[in-house]
């Protein structure tokens, strides 16, 4: 299915973008139509993904890039991430903890469940040359 | 982020505005920490203004949660928690962890 938007901005991989990244975002979400609530969501699905590049992709790498890429039509808004650092593997995140009582709550895990609440399809991949891409789908329905 | 800070007999008001994310986590826990370093324990957290709040958000607040609730010394409530957000925390299974006050007054007469 063709495209009716698409746009790519590459942010500097550091806290100091997840602001900038999110205006992109939300940009992207309003233009394709989505409600408040599903807005919201994309918002948060990328901000914890982008948390976790700079993070540990990042981690101890000298800083590059992220590029965001946004692609909407009929059906979906697409967001693609592209990162050069260190792979990552989901199943090395812990299971979030939902429900110990306060005293033994464990707060690890919770992005990348948000990241799947908030989403309809979520990849992950590793192209040949080293590149990351995170992608991200939400149906516009 | 910003905030603001009153102090009541009984608690301290802090309220903030914006987003609460990776950047901006660490300026909250630094606001909370301050609180608590007075030997204050009740605070109330007045959400309204705030437009985003991320999981490096949502750990600044269990973990404050945690220091004030130890040897039953205060607690952490929260006012004017905007939907977006509340629905983020139910998600997080946070909702049983606060006590939520639709407005400001009820919250600091909690204490």
């Amino acid at each position: 299915m063709s495209d009716k938007i698409k746009k790519t901005v590459t942010f500097p991989a550091t806290y100091e973008s997840l602001a900038a990244i999110s205006k992109f975002v939300i940009a992207a979400a309003e233009a394709a139509g989505l409600s408040d609530k599903a807005t919201y969501g994309l918002q948060l699905a990328v901000d914890e993904a982008c948390s976790n590049i700079i993070e540990y992709a990042y981690e101890d790498l000298e800083a590059q890039g992220i590029t965001c890429t946004c692609r909407v039509n009929d059906r979906s808004i697409t967001i693609t991430l592209r990162d050069e650092g260190r792979p990552f593997n989901p199943k090395d995140a812990p299971e979030p903890d939902l429900c110990s009582p306060l005293e033994e709550r464990q707060v690890g895990g919770l992005g990348l469940y948000f990241i799947h609440q908030m989403m309809d399809e979520v990849r992950f991949s590793c192209e040949s040359d080293g590149t990351n891409v995170l992608t991200l789908v939400k149906h516009r329905s | 982020m910003d905030y603001t800070l009153e102090e009541f007999k009984h608690c301290d008001l802090l309220s903030v505005s914006g987003r609460i994310d990776s950047q901006t986590a660490p300026e909250l826990a630094e606001a909370l920490d301050d609180i608590l370093d007075q030997g204050r324990y009740n605070i109330v957290l007045d959400l309204n203004d705030v437009l985003f709040i991320s999981s490096a958000g949502l750990r600044v607040l269990i973990n404050t949660q945690k220091q004030c609730k130890r040897l039953n010394r205060g607690e952490v409530v929260l006012a004017r928690v905007p939907e977006r957000i509340y629905e983020a925390m139910d998600l997080a299974g946070f909702i049983p962890l606060f006590e939520i006050f639709d407005d400001k007054v009820h919250a600091v007469g909690y204490f």
